[in-house]
């Protein structure tokens, strides 16, 4: 296969297309700063609230609340984040780009591709301007700098990986208002119905069951893992976390793209 | 690319697709020889657009084969985006890009090559009197800039075919005549061109040959000569005083009120129709205000073929 020279032909069309494709969504953030500058205020209230509103009530195990809190901070502020790709395709089909691009001889993975790499990039920014939020407010690692550092990988994994669940919606609704009415949803219980913000063991049964198994929960603890660490957050979080992260691209992706292509 | 032009730059066989329960299309053939405009004319609804987006392979027929520029819309959609440009209802152009941008994207997701896709964007500013806005954003562009943009997206690659779906819609006179100028130099340098308007004097100036197209349907096609000849001949058109008065003499007449004061009758019978018609009307006592001879133009092919208006 990769001694066929249309094949090699095609993957390298289809990168060129990506890159094309995310130079042209990440041109956007260059002209319009304050898209960035929104994404980036609302995290940060849910930083001061729950470190200096609510945070004096909660009790956590095993740790300081602000570095329980942050890691949960951070996988919210990427799966909030994914919703960009909902926004961003569903925009791009109501002002009818998506025709155009559709009518070019391009990569047909390319526009979601190009996309969600885009929108991988913009979370990468977001989670290192609240990583710097994070140490201003009293937050610590327990870790090594290395481990930190795969902590942002594995959130930056599992935004991606919400990227293309978002995808899926983006192509299915007529237009930005209606593709973040419609993620809103699936966002809430994914992200406040878990331990982000609060200890899951305070929350009655059936709740709580679900709490302490999605994958947003998975992936703070994974995150946690990783800055916190000790017995309360074992390394198999992470695994799990990226388990969940890629079981999800496999699935969801080939839906997106067959979605787009789709004719 | 490929050597050979076919003589033949559009054929649709059978082409149909519905939505639901919706039939957009049904059943449509048609054929676009090379170097040609085809106007496709119908109302809003009709299933133009719909159409258009088959051959530019944005949609897939339900059923029915279509061949654009020698290749198979359903199995060679590739090498068909190889050979068309699309220039859709409303300006399918990125706000947040600049005009430059704009173009350079579309050459580089055409596999131009980088140099090309700048020599192209150059140019085709300056075709569409860009020049100055050209490193600005399409944000700040007016309605006409935006749709030249649009138009010059659609050209990047120098298709040999090239697809317009209402065009001018929204545009003012002006910019109306300029867009035309352009499409006529276009066709003259040996492009394919098939467009959609509801504007009859749109197809009437800019297409060779005219399909209307009513529910799904083809209603008619020939030139625009010939579809005026369908309708046949001139039209007399008496103006009254008032709503009442233009209504006793409908009924004096034989006809019906066609636009609030006005009256009109086929010239059926040649000059001798108006003088009966005056005659009538002297009898009744009532005297028109105005009275004009109207050959037949598009709009009254249009609205007696897809009865949507009251001519007849």
């Amino acid at each position: 296969m990769w001694n066929d020279r249309s094949f090699r032909a095609n993957l390298g069309w289809t990168l060129r297309d990506t890159l094309a494709m995310v130079w042209r969504n990440l041109t956007v953030i260059r002209r319009v700063p304050q898209l960035l500058v929104f994404s980036f205020i609302q995290p940060l209230i849910f930083v001061l609230m729950f470190r200096y509103v609510f945070g004096g009530a909660i009790k956590v195990p095993g740790t300081r609340y602000v570095d329980y809190l942050m890691p949960g901070v951070f996988v919210q502020t990427v799966s909030f984040g994914a919703l960009n790709t909902a926004i961003g395709l569903a925009e791009d089909k109501n002002r009818g780009l998506l025709e155009r691009l559709q009518s070019l001889p391009m990569s047909r993975a390319a526009v979601l591709g190009g996309r969600v790499l885009a929108d991988t990039t913009r979370n990468v920014f977001i989670v290192l301007l609240m990583l710097a939020v994070g140490f201003a407010v009293g937050f610590r690692a327990h870790t090594s700098p290395l481990e930190v550092a795969a902590g942002v990988g594995l959130m930056v994994l599992f935004g991606l990986a919400l990227c293309w669940i978002f995808a899926i919606i983006g192509l299915f609704v007529p237009n930005g208002e209606a593709a973040q009415a419609a993620a809103f949803p699936l966002l809430a219980p994914l992200v406040f119905a878990s331990s982000a913000f609060v200890d899951p063991r305070s929350m009655p049964g059936v709740l709580r069951w679900w709490a302490e198994r999605q994958p947003v929960s998975v992936t703070a603890k994974g995150v946690r893992a990783l800055t916190i660490g000790g017995p309360e957050y074992p390394t198999s979080y992470v695994w799990a976390s990226i388990a969940w992260s890629l079981a999800i691209i496999a699935v969801m992706a080939p839906i997106a793209i067959r979605k787009y292509r789709r004719r | 690319m490929t050597g050979d032009s076919p003589a033949t730059a559009i054929v649709a066989e059978e082409l149909r697709r519905t939505f639901g329960d919706v039939v957009a299309v049904d059943n449509i053939s048609l054929a676009v020889p090379r170097g040609t405009v085809l106007g496709l004319l119908g109302v809003n609804g009709a299933g133009k657009t719909t159409m258009v987006r088959m051959l530019a392979t944005v949609l897939k027929p339900d059923s029915g084969r279509a061949m654009v520029h020698g290749f198979d819309v359903i199995k060679q959609p590739q090498d068909v985006r190889r050979s068309i440009g699309l220039a859709g209802q409303n300006a399918a152009v990125d706000e947040n890009l600049t005009g430059r941008e704009n173009l350079e994207l579309v050459g580089r997701l055409s596999h131009l090559g980088k140099s090309k896709s700048r020599e192209r964007a150059t140019a085709l500013l300056d075709q569409f009197g860009l020049v100055d806005a050209g490193n600005r954003t399409v944000r700040t562009y007016s309605g006409g800039m935006r749709r030249r943009l649009d138009l010059g997206a659609a050209l990047v690659a120098q298709p040999p075919v090239l697809f317009l779906d209402e065009p001018t819609s929204g545009l003012d006179p002006a910019s109306r005549l300029d867009l035309w100028g352009v499409i006529e130099s276009l066709v003259s340098d040996g492009t394919t061109v098939l467009l959609t308007t509801q504007y009859l004097e749109e197809a009437d100036r800019l297409a060779d040959n005219i399909v209307v197209i009513d529910k799904g349907l083809i209603a008619a096609e020939g030139t625009a000569k010939q579809l005026k000849g369908q309708i046949g001949d001139t039209v007399i058109e008496f103006e009254f005083a008032n709503p009442s008065v233009a209504a006793s003499a409908a009924t004096t007449l034989g006809s019906t009120v066609a636009a609030g004061t006005v009256v009109r009758l086929v010239m059926s019978n040649g000059p001798a129709t108006l003088r009966d018609a005056m005659n009538q009307l002297a009898a009744a006592d009532i005297a028109p205000s105005h009275v004009a001879l109207r050959e037949p133009t598009l709009d009254d092919v249009f609205l007696t073929l897809t009865g949507s208006g009251a001519t007849k």
